[in-house]
């Protein structure tokens, strides 16, 4: 138990050393974050009105960035895999902090719905055992709460008792970690799976009410977390004296080369399905790509979107693009915003419209709702970058047991 | 987690109890509420305290003395609304007065009817407008119709609820706890029919316009943050009168009525005439008919 104390007490200060950009850096997030927080008081005091949310787009910004942020936080599994169960030293050297931002995105995932509904003090009312009623099995919403949670716990423990354990210099136990690889990986699809259920699962929404929402979901989030990992993994060989391996690398890249063409694939699909036919079901595809009855204003996102999708597909599909680093630096930031996009303000919001009696209600956040979203990345990059920068410390053995003394830092 | 105006609604209402009943300290109101159950585990004492309570905030609030009731589904009805699409001509009395008998915000606005002017000849929604001003109505090549919540049998709103805040009751009347809902919303996402609104703000009404016969389960006054609907006017249809809607109809065009008494006037038109139900290919199975005659 002391030598627990011990290690969070180190971890700690670990943690607040740093240089002057370090410094800047959290400073910077710190007042992400409060103005953020300032916002939200403002809502919890005069309620959602205060977003451009409505009766007919009832869902914003908030969800959208909830329903990306579940595929971030699924995309761990690309590591995990390799990592556990095929064995890969390489990326098994740095799975740990592939776990750590998928923990990361979770947090954020409650945060944003936590922060989104009308009536946060009623938590309880989730909670079994806590007076609370789940509606199991019949709503999605309720099996999605379970599974996010399990996730959760699982993500914050595997990770965290490796973690120790290579503080300590112990030996870890398999038995106390391997077989919630298993179930981790498993909750990986489960979390994209009753992500896009939670949608396609609503018969009269049709835009969503659709059989590759899942398989999209997941392929999107195999395509972002990929490239989310890959940028992050170069911060850390930069900024840390952990050395990331090449073959990781190389391994990331091999996986965009797959899922970015499927998902354009996919997305095709979709896009086929909705409008060949010319029913009035595809509406709401009708209003995201060319706009309905004058009502136009997703086609300024779904169109930079699309083709940010598909250069980053182009870019990672051609060797000579792929193996030019500042090109393929360019296809990870054109798919991290591309999709953002795509399931965000290009999939959830168009659900809604035109609404179920036939209303064209538009929908595009006010500042209160984008800076509280950012102030929850915020949160999220704050977490990450503490996690990040123990964990590095404690993989390079610069923080371990016993050697307290001999921390030092470089930027 | 509280938020401000709960806070201060709580400590309003503690003096007003205070005044009324001697004195209780502010956070009872709100740790009352905060720990109160869902609407089912409530035992008749419990009932009577949450009532009791209510009826103190409101008077603390808006200075109107109100009664909360319950009235509970009557054995052996199913209740069935009946709107005949020949003879509505779009005036919009049942939407005027739906606010008014259940205590609807006025700002901003919440209704529970829409009413859709259509285009003769299509049944395509998004060609229907629900903001028609016309001088005079009907006009010419319209038809009108009004949508509410159709009392799903088998409700998506119901399915979806992450809490069991929403249900369907034994008469048919889906109702809403206004003290479990989370206000998630993913109760509107599922409604085919806009039946749902959401408090997305603490609601206004003017003092001297609030219904005072208000039950839990339908019109007393909301909170900020829930989401509420049409509840067949249980407060009024419980105990045997008429909804307001269809009191407030000019033309006849809106019937109700028990559907299991083989006599009754729905009986007989789900019988003899045209019947029509909304979006039947989703399969809820609406409680809320349309009929031509
Ligand atoms: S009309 Fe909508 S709110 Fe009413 S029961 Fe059906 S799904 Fe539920
Ligand atoms: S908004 Fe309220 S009633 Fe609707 S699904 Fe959420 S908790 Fe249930």
């Amino acid at each position: 138990m002391r030598n627990y104390l011990n290690y969070w007490l180190s971890m700690f200060r670990f943690a607040i050393k740093g240089g002057k950009l370090y410094y800047l850096w959290v400073g910077f997030l710190v007042a992400l974050i409060g103005w953020g927080g300032l916002l939200y008081y403002h809502q919890l005091v005069e309620g959602l009105i205060v977003t451009h949310m409505s009766d007919q787009v009832s869902w914003g910004l908030g969800i959208a960035n909830f329903v990306y942020f579940v595929g971030v936080a699924a995309s761990a599994v690309i590591l995990v895999f390799p990592a556990y169960i095929n064995r890969n030293q390489d990326i098994k050297e740095v799975v740990l902090l592939a776990q750590q931002l998928a923990f990361t995105a979770i947090v954020m995932c409650l945060l944003f719905i936590i922060t989104d509904i009308g009536r946060p003090e009623r938590f309880l009312h989730m909670i079994p055992f806590m007076g609370g009623h789940l509606n199991l099995p019949s709503s999605i919403l309720a099996w999605d709460v379970v599974v996010i949670n399990i996730y959760f716990v699982l993500n914050l423990y595997v990770p965290a008792y490796l973690l120790y354990m290579r503080y300590m210099g112990r030996q870890t136990k398999w038995y106390l970690y391997y077989p919630l690889i298993f179930v981790l990986m498993f909750f990986a699809i489960g979390i994209q799976v009753s992500e896009a259920f939670l949608l396609s699962g609503l018969g009269s929404r049709y835009f969503w009410n659709t059989a590759i929402l899942a398989p999209r979901f997941i392929i999107s989030a195999f395509s972002v977390g990929p490239a989310i990992f890959y940028l992050v993994f170069l911060a850390v060989n930069y900024h840390t004296k952990l050395a990331v391996k090449s073959t990781v690398f190389d391994y990331l890249k091999s996986v965009m080369r797959v899922t970015l063409p499927i998902n354009l694939f996919l997305l095709l699909c979709e896009i086929f399905k909705e409008l060949y036919p010319g029913t009035l079901h595809a509406a709401s595809a009708q209003y995201l790509y060319f706009g309905l009855k004058g009502h136009h204003l997703l086609i300024w996102f779904i169109w930079p979107a699309t083709i940010m999708n598909v250069i980053a597909a182009l870019l990672v599909s051609f060797k000579q693009f792929r193996n030019n680093q500042v090109l393929f630096l360019i296809a990870c930031h054109l798919c991290i915003l591309g999709l953002w996009i795509e399931k965000g303000m290009g999939l959830v919001i168009p659900g809604f419209i035109p609404t179920p009696l036939g209303e064209i209600s538009e929908y595009y956040p006010n500042l209160d709702e984008v800076v509280l979203c950012l102030g929850i990345a915020a949160i999220g990059a704050l977490m990450f970058t503490v996690i990040a920068k123990v964990t590095t410390g404690v993989l390079t053995g610069e923080l371990r047991y016993e050697k307290k003394s001999s921390l030092k830092e470089r930027d | 987690m509280f938020s401000r105006r709960s806070f201060i609604q709580g400590a309003g209402a503690a003096a007003g109890a205070a005044v009324l009943a001697g004195s209780k300290p502010a956070e009872a109101f709100t740790f009352a509420e905060f720990f109160q159950k869902h609407y089912k585990e409530l035992t008749p004492k419990d009932k009577e305290a949450i009532f009791k309570r209510i009826e103190h905030e409101t008077k603390a609030a808006y200075g109107v003395d109100v009664t909360i009731t319950d009235p509970p589904p009557i054995p052996e009805v199913e209740f069935a609304y009946f709107l005949s699409l020949t003879r509505c001509n779009g005036n919009r009395k049942c939407v005027e007065a739906c606010v008014k008998e259940n205590n609807q915000s006025r700002d901003p606005a919440i209704q529970y009817i829409t009413v859709l002017e259509m285009e003769a000849g299509s049944f395509d929604l998004v060609e229907g407008d629900r903001y028609y001003n016309p001088p005079e109505v009907p006009r010419k090549d319209k038809f009108y119709l009004p949508v509410q919540c159709q009392h799903c049998r088998n409700p998506p709103c119901v399915r979806a609820c992450p809490v069991e805040a929403t249900w369907k009751e034994a008469d048919g009347i889906v109702v809403v706890d206004y003290n479990w809902c989370i206000g998630c919303r993913y109760c509107m996402a599922a409604c085919p029919y806009e039946a749902r609104h959401f408090n997305f703000t603490k609601p206004s009404i003017p003092a001297d316009q609030i219904n005072p016969n208000q039950s839990y389960l339908s019109n007393r006054i909301r909170m900020k943050g829930v989401v509420e609907k049409c509840t067949f006017c249980l407060h009024r249809t419980r105990n045997g009168k008429y909804p307001a809607c269809l009191e407030a109809c000019p033309t006849g065009a809106r019937k109700f009525g028990n559907l299991r008494d083989p006599n009754s006037e729905v009986s007989q038109i789900l019988k003899h005439k045209r019947v029509y139900v909304l979006k039947e290919e989703l399969n809820t199975r609406p409680q809320f008919y349309y009929f031509f005659d």
